[in-house]
Formats: C-alpha cells, structure tokens, sequence
C-alpha cells in the first residue's frame, strides 16, 4: 500500500527513472555482452593481444589522435580565445562553421578533405613538394582526426576562457604584464580545467574516428579500420576481438583522464 | 600629476564626454557619481584598459593616452577585490614584482613590508576563497602598491563590504594615503565616503564632470541640481565634538551644539539625514533631544516631496511631505523649530 503511495506521489520521478533506466541499459548491454562473450574465450582475446598487426593498430590510433590533439591545442586554443574575449563582424558565423564538422557526416568530411590535401589541389601539391603526402600516411589519418574533432577542443576551451573574469586580465596589466604573460599566467592556467576536458573530448574523439580516415588513408590501418576489414574479410567472430581490446583501451584511457582531470579540480 | 585632457569615452549605451580634471601630486581625489554614471570605465581608461574615444591623458608631465596599462604605472583595486583565485595571497601580492623583473631579495622584501603595514602577514600562505571580504580588500590594496604605483584607482573598495569592516577598510586607505604620501584617484557614489577622505571631489553624472572642489565647497555650494540633488540627501557639518559638564555629548556647529548620542573621539564632522528632521510651527516637546529655532531660506520641490532649507545657523535641510508641507503652510522667510533626536546625528572624520 505504501509502496503504491510512495509510486503515486513521485510519478515523474518513477517515470524518469524508468525511462533513463532503458537507455542506459541500451547503452551497457552491447557493451557488457560483448566483453563477457570474449572473457569466456579469454583464448581467442590473448591471441589478438599478441598479434602485432593489432597492437600495431591500437598504437598507431592512440598515436595518430595524440598528434591531432596537440596540433588542435596549439592552433585551437588561440582561436577559442579570441572567440571568448573579441567580438567582430562575422563571430557567430565563425562559431557555426567550427562546429560543422559535428553535423556533417564523416566520410563526407574525409571526400571534402581528400578534394583539398589530395594530388589535384594546390595544398596537397604544395605539402606533396616537401614530402609530405596525406594519401595513405600517417598524416592523412592525423587530418582526418583533427577535422572531425577539433570543435571539442575549441567549443570547451572557449567556454573556460569565457569564465575567466575580464578584470584578471585587466589587473595582471595594470601590474606591468604584457598581453602574453597575461595570458600564460593568468587566462590559461584558470581556463585550464575546461581546456584539459576539451583536449580529452578530441583525443577520444580521434580514437573513435573512422569514417573520415577511411576515405584518406586505408593504410597504414587503424584500429577502427582494422575492425572493418575484419569483419568484412573473416566475419564477426573475427572482428570481436579487437573490437573488444579496442573499447577496453578506449574506456580505461577515458577513465584514467578523467580521473586525473577531476583529481586536479579538487586541489 | 595626473590631467584628463578633454577626455572622452564611448561605451556603446552611453558616452562619457569632455572630462578635463587635474590631480595633484599625493592628493586623494574621488570621484563621485551615481551607479552607471562610468566611473568604473573612467578608472579604466585612466589606466590604459579601456580605448578612449578622445582626448589626452598626462601623467607626471608625460602624455599616456596610447601607453599600454603594464607601462603606465597605475594601479587598479576593483569593488569585488578581483585576486588571482589560483595563486596564493602572497603569489598575488608579488605578482606585480615579478613582471617587474624585482630580485628574489625585492619580492621578499617588499611582500614584507607591504604585509606588516596591512596587517596581513598571517594571510600570506592563505588562498583567495578562503578570505573574507575585507581580508580581500586588504590583499587587494596590498597587491596594487607593492609596485610602489605613481596612480592608485580605486574603484568602489567600500562598497561590497558590511559597516563595521568598511570602517576598517576606510581607516586603512587613509592611512596608506597619510604613510606613503600616494596620488589615489578613488571612485564611489557615496557622499558621506567622499566627504570622510577626499581632499577634493569631482562629481559625475549624465556623462559628464558637473563640479570640481573641497568637499566643503560641493556640498556649501553646489553648482547644479544634480550636484545639489547628490550634496542635499546628507546634512553634512564640520565641527568638533564635545564633552560638557553636565555630561552630555555636544557636537559644536558654527554656534550651534547639537546633543549626541556616542562618544565621539575625533569626528570632525556630523551628518544628519533630511527626512530624519522634523519641521514644526511651534517647539515640540518630545524624547528628541534636539530642538531649535530657525527660518526658512529655501524651498525645493521634488514632487511628494519638498526639502525645506532652514537656518539656525547652520542651514539644516529637511525633507517634508507634500501632506505635511501643505498643512504647516510653509513659506520662505518663515519662523519654525527643528527637531531630531541625538542618535539622528552621524558623526565621522
């Protein structure tokens, strides 16, 4: 009787949790099912762990996505301050076409990039000349991954820089810094939370491309493409394995940021 | 020292327009207006923070009008305190030090010095949030003069703060003023604070600068209704205070003595707020202690209300109903008594 009261009383409550209930479950199920049908055949998972072709992948993904990271931050992290403290003719619309990338779909985004840092653009030519090449290379990948995660890393760095109170600035100068050691000394370190998540958001979203790089770089393969290529030459009960590594990767390096990440909130 | 040179700003909503003002080398000058008169953006263009429209700024002989903020020595002590939130009191105090290039020795030192004169050696290792506001304050000041500044801005610092540590605070810019001899431009919409520490007053309002002078001369004479609005909501007398003998506490006005209620140790002035003053035809007997004759030499209309100008002397302004004016009948020139209790009466330096 009280448990019907209790129903009665917290309806929406109920009725949230029910349904939040269905889309978490939604999100574990595959997930949890598809780890545990491999622990059962622990075999088959150690096999993939010592092959090197998917080691290899799994590196070169983490690895590719850490030089996208680092390239968006040193040409993101400007852009996400300008956009956070100047305002000029034509922002908003700067603001919209950064976040484009998220809207349009990824193998579209690799057909756009391919036009333009392929053999028949003069960008692509010009790269080509110094040796560069973004057909089947390393940095085909890396642009790739920067093109469709960059708007984490601007869109987060901005809005920590948005939080930083103007007048810091103004103080800062006023005590004799210049407008760079304003900004390594006072902007940067209390934007850093929202920076450090952005970088984190662009790095995972790296890891996770596939559509994108597929179109510019087949070779050499990442793990997402591996899984791919698998699954359409073997089948599933090939591809399993290293999808299986692949998320457990994902997940535990997702974790361990996140952790230090929020550990260095507290401080 | 410092002069605003037909000094204009333009903020978008509303212009600051042709302000022309002098300071003197170790004055403490305020600036006094209302809330959204551009006092702050005032401050800021001083300081370099904010691009002027036109005009010329000189300091110390010297044109600054284009000089970046870090090249201007002027300092800046925002109302909220604005400290560095991720650096310690002591990494904000010697902030401006290690732009400056000081020695280690020079930051130790002057960290040190300018700690013991705020008294907030005990703070040093403490982090921001965990300050209160008029520790704040202090830390904010402290981190403005360790650069030994030719200008300090102040803007608003009295304002966030409760009574009792906003007399603390006041106590301590007045002195820092008194010890170090600096030039402070200082920005409130208070009058009474005006009146307790500036040497001379400029007011603002509508955009632009309305009247410059002593304290004694804006408020004895103010030159416009908007100043007269401002100097008219303050009965504000110089005089001193008084022990007699039959032990009552007086405060000496001209030749009047006004009875109060504290312990005044060295107060030079009074204040008594107009609508705290009650006008009648005849004397009112009543717990007020106060209670004197005078006439009435002027009369301002403001509507429901009118403040009624009487002379004792002193001219005492007191505001009245339009209820209570029409049923006195008053009139310039007429006979009245005043009446207001002894704990009506502010007193301050």
């Amino acid at each position: 009787m009280s448990f019907l009261r209790f129903i009665n009383r917290n309806r929406l409550t109920v009725t949230f949790v029910l349904l939040g209930l269905l889309i978490f479950l939604f999100v574990i199920i595959p997930l949890a099912k598809m780890i545990f049908a491999s622990a059962s055949d622990a075999g088959t998972l150690w096999e993939t762990i010592l092959d090197p072709v998917v080691t290899g992948a799994i590196g070169l993904t983490l690895y590719a996505a850490l030089i996208s990271t680092v390239v968006g931050f040193v040409l993101g992290i400007p852009l996400a301050y300008l956009l956070a403290r100047h305002n000029f003719p034509g922002k908003r619309l700067v603001e919209g076409l950064i976040d484009v990338p998220i809207v349009v779909p990824h193998t579209a985004a690799g057909i756009a990039l391919l036009f333009v840092f392929g053999r028949r653009f003069f960008l692509g030519q010009a790269f080509e000349a110094v040796g560069i090449t973004f057909i089947d290379s390393l940095a085909g990948i890396v642009v790739a991954m920067i093109f469709v995660s960059i708007p984490f890393l601007i869109d987060s760095a901005k809005e920590g820089f948005k939080k930083v109170d103007v007048r810091l600035e103004k103080v800062a100068r006023t005590l004799g810094a210049s407008p760079w050691q304003t900004f390594f000394r006072i902007s940067f370190p209390l934007a850093w939370r929202s920076i450090l998540a952005g970088n984190i958001m662009m790095w995972a979203r790296g890891i996770s491309e596939f559509g994108a790089v597929i179109i510019l770089a087949y070779h050499p393969m990442i793990a997402p493409v591996l899984v791919y290529e698998r699954f359409e030459t073997y089948g599933l009960d090939y591809a399993r394995p290293i999808a299986v590594l692949l998320i457990l990767v994902s997940v535990i390096v997702f974790i361990v940021l996140r952790t230090l990440a929020y550990r260095g909130d507290k401080s | 020292m410092i002069e605003l040179n037909d000094l204009s700003v333009d903020l978008g909503e509303f212009v600051l327009k042709n302000i022309t003002l002098s300071i003197n080398e170790g004055e403490y000058f305020i600036i006094l207006g209302p809330t959204g008169a551009g006092k702050t953006v005032l401050l800021e263009s001083i300081a370099g923070l904010y691009p002027i429209k036109s005009g010329k700024i000189w300091l110390r002989g010297k044109e600054v009008t284009k000089v970046e903020p870090e090249k201007r020595k002027i300092s800046i002590v925002y109302q909220d305190h604005v400290l560095f939130p991720h650096l310690s009191v002591k990494k904000n105090i010697v902030f401006g030090l290690k732009m400056n290039k000081a020695t280690t020795d020079e930051q130790e030192n002057r960290v040190e010095w300018v700690a013991e004169l705020l008294g907030i050696s005990n703070l040093l290792h403490r982090r921001p949030d965990t300050l209160s506001g008029g520790e704040k304050q202090k830390v904010a000041l402290g981190r403005a003069i360790v650069t030994q500044p030719e200008l300090l801005l102040v803007d608003e610092p009295l304002s966030a703060l409760d009574p009792e540590t906003r007399e603390n605070v006041q106590q301590e810019l007045r002195q820092l003023h008194r010890e170090l001899g600096i030039t402070i431009l200082h920005v409130t919409h208070d009058f009474e604070e005006a009146i307790a520490l500036g040497s001379r007053i400029a007011v603002i309002g509508e955009g632009r600068l309305m009247q410059v002078g002593t304290p004694e001369e804006i408020f004895r004479h103010p030159n416009s209704e908007f100043v007269a609005r401002f100097a008219m909501t303050r009965n504000i007398f110089p005089g001193k205070a008084e022990k007699k003998s039959n032990g009552d506490t007086v405060f000496k006005v001209d030749s009047a003595e006004f009875i109060i209620a504290t312990e005044a140790n060295g107060a030079h002035h009074a204040s008594i707020r107009p609508e705290e003053i009650l006008i009648s035809t005849e004397p009112i007997r009543s717990s007020a202690r106060n209670c004197f004759p005078g006439t009435i030499t002027h009369i301002l209309d403001k509507g429901s209300t009118l403040y009624v100008t009487v002379s004792m002397p002193p001219e005492l302004s007191c505001m009245v109903t339009r209820h209570s004016f029409e049923e006195l009948g008053l009139h310039e020139g007429q006979r009245v008594y005043v009446t207001f209790k002894a704990s009506s009466i502010h007193l301050f330096d």
